[in-house]
């Protein structure tokens, strides 16, 4: 009977222990899943030049579009602070849309192989960067629960877990969307 | 939700209480037990429907332009835990190797008991099984991926694929999978790998071709879903392990009835030998239907169900992967090597993809039109119409 207490005290730690290094697996997903997303961030920072550099021959009629999306670029790499990031981005994203929707009207330009494999890895790399931030809020979510729900809870508040920020989108992007009818 | 859910006699699919056509085929359902205007089982009769509340925003309740017949009745899809999953994936396998154990060390003894010398059989057929058990843990991905003839995808001429590979990688949180391509008109994709860290992704140059980059997607999501929760590290040792001894007794059987006049004419071995022989060919012939049995009752059908609901949920998107089955229901599953032994590792069995066994009680998938039928009624959830 003596050992009763010891082995209660054994499951208590044991679960102690696997509840701290449960929230901080977590935490360290959602870090590892924020860096994730400038990963590929970045990595359309770098295809834009090439994508330019491909068109700007075809597309002398379009300097605007094309002076645009630089901008663009420029700006969104600039940008200071997640909330000047996100809205940058989304302009980024909203003059590459019509840049393509341009290409479209170059039959020569769409034939173009160099195009079509980068206007691919442009469209790729666009749902990586959703598919990582969908991730990351995800991510959020599993942390948030484990940390607001009992009796994970007791742990969080202990060790200061606090509760982490979803990625989310500006208000205008809520907008409906015109309608693209192709 | 206690009324009773008529299935289709076409199609099978189980559709809502009261529905006149079944949901996926449109196939008359006949006379139903539960009256029309069944009240709800918690509501009055203007009860709205249940899954309204589960949508949350009223804004897609409101939005819902489908008239009642055509929507799909929202059933709870079975939480996929991923790492217990994993857990039970792994002590299937674990529990698979010592099952093979017993039946080595049982038929070695009883072989060699039969032939005077019970030590050298139990020797022989441990041997026997450290090859086997080496070979099926180590590289049965690769003899996966070889025996349906599978290269790897180029980054110029697959950078489709591999684009698609790597965002539904991110998507599932694991590292992006190897990509291969079959060379061959039929329309599948399967996953192989130990471990998510080293796994590969296989899919047809037909899908490649036929399906939209949507469609790939949803296809792609379910493959990671069975590597994220290790669902590959069974199949493939259950494929190595269980496929081999079917294998082996294709090649007796083929051999001991076509070849047996070949050899008998090149007067070769003694009487004992030949009878050794005929004896073990026998044995496998009877294991191996036994074998595949096994294999096809160890794999649980839902874990499809489950693979296809974290596709859903990494590309929020079932819809594409609804429209993918059906365009590999419609286009032809089959694959280059398609056997008994592996035909649990596909997104639609190779051997069953159509015909009257599709819905066959046995197979090691469910029905597809069952699964699109799911699928389906999560996009309605998802998208509200």
């Amino acid at each position: 009977m003596a050992y009763i207490p010891l082995v209660l005290a054994a499951v208590i730690i044991g679960w102690f222990v696997a509840s701290y290094n449960k929230l901080v697996r977590f935490r360290n997903q959602i870090r590892n899943a924020w860096h994730q997303i400038d990963v590929q961030l970045k990595r359309r920072y770098d295809l834009i030049p090439n994508l330019v550099e491909v068109v700007k021959d075809y597309m002398s009629y379009e300097q605007e579009t094309l002076t645009k999306v630089i901008e663009a670029r420029g700006a969104a790499l600039s940008a200071k602070g997640p909330a000047a990031q996100a809205k940058a981005e989304g302009v980024l994203t909203e003059t590459l849309k019509s840049l393509f929707a341009v290409v479209e009207n170059y039959p020569e330009l769409k034939a173009n192989q160099n195009v079509s494999a980068l206007q691919e890895e442009l469209s790729g790399t666009e749902n990586k960067i959703s598919f990582a931030r969908q991730f990351y809020n995800d991510s959020v979510m599993t942390y948030n629960n484990a940390i607001q729900s009992i009796p994970t809870n007791f742990i969080a508040s202990f060790f200061n877990f606090g509760p982490e920020a979803y990625f989310e989108t500006e208000p205008e992007s809520r907008a409906v969307p015109k309608a693209n009818l192709r | 939700m206690s009324g009773i859910a008529p299935a289709c006699p076409r199609c099978g699919g189980i559709n809502r209480p009261g529905a006149d056509l079944c949901y996926l085929c449109r196939e008359p359902l006949g006379p139903y037990p539960a009256p029309v205007a069944a009240p709800s089982p918690n509501g009055g009769p203007a009860a709205p429907d249940p899954a309204a509340s589960l949508r949350g925003g009223s804004a897609f309740v409101g939005a819902s332009p489908l008239p009642s017949e055509s929507r799909p009745r929202l059933r709870p899809v079975p939480m996929l835990l991923f790492t217990e999953a994993a857990r039970h994936n792994v002590r299937m396998s674990v529990l698979l190797f010592v099952l093979l154990f017993a039946v080595f060390f049982l038929l070695g003894t009883a072989i060699g008991g039969a032939f005077g010398n019970a030590g050298t059989g139990l020797g022989l057929s441990f041997v026997l099984y450290a090859i086997l058990g080496v070979t099926a843990y180590f590289s049965g991905s690769s003899i996966v991926l070889s025996v349906h003839g599978a290269q790897e995808a180029g980054a110029e001429a697959h950078r489709q694929l591999r684009n698609v590979v790597e965002e539904m990688a991110i998507a599932a949180g694991v590292p992006p999978p190897k990509a291969y391509v079959i060379p061959t008109p039929g329309l599948n994709a399967f996953a192989a790998g130990r471990r998510p860290e080293e796994a590969s992704v296989a899919v047809t140059t037909g899908l490649l071709d036929r399906l939209s980059r949507e469609e790939l997607q949803g296809v792609i999501a379910h493959e990671l879903a069975h590597i994220k929760s290790r669902d590959t590290l069974y199949n493939v040792c259950a494929a190595v392990l269980v496929g081999s001894v079917a294998l082996l007794s294709d090649l007796f059987l083929r051999g001991s009835l076509w070849g047996r006049r070949g050899r008998s004419a090149g007067g070769r071995g003694g009487g004992g030998g030949n009878a050794a022989f005929f004896v073990l060919a026998l044995l496998l012939a009877v294991l191996a239907p036994l074998a595949a049995r096994f294999l096809q009752m160890s794999i649980s059908r839902q874990r499809e169900f489950h693979a296809d609901a974290a596709a859903a949920g990494f590309t929020r998107n079932p819809l594409g992967l609804a429209s993918a089955l059906e365009k590999i229901a419609a286009g032809g599953a089959h694959v280059p090597g398609e056997n008994r032994g592996t035909q649990h590792l596909f997104i639609v069995n190779p051997l069953r993809a159509f015909g009257p066994d599709a819905s066959a009680l046995m197979s090691t998938h469910p029905p597809t039109e069952v699964r699109i039928q799911r699928l389906r009624a999560m996009g309605g959830f998802a998208a509200g119409a």
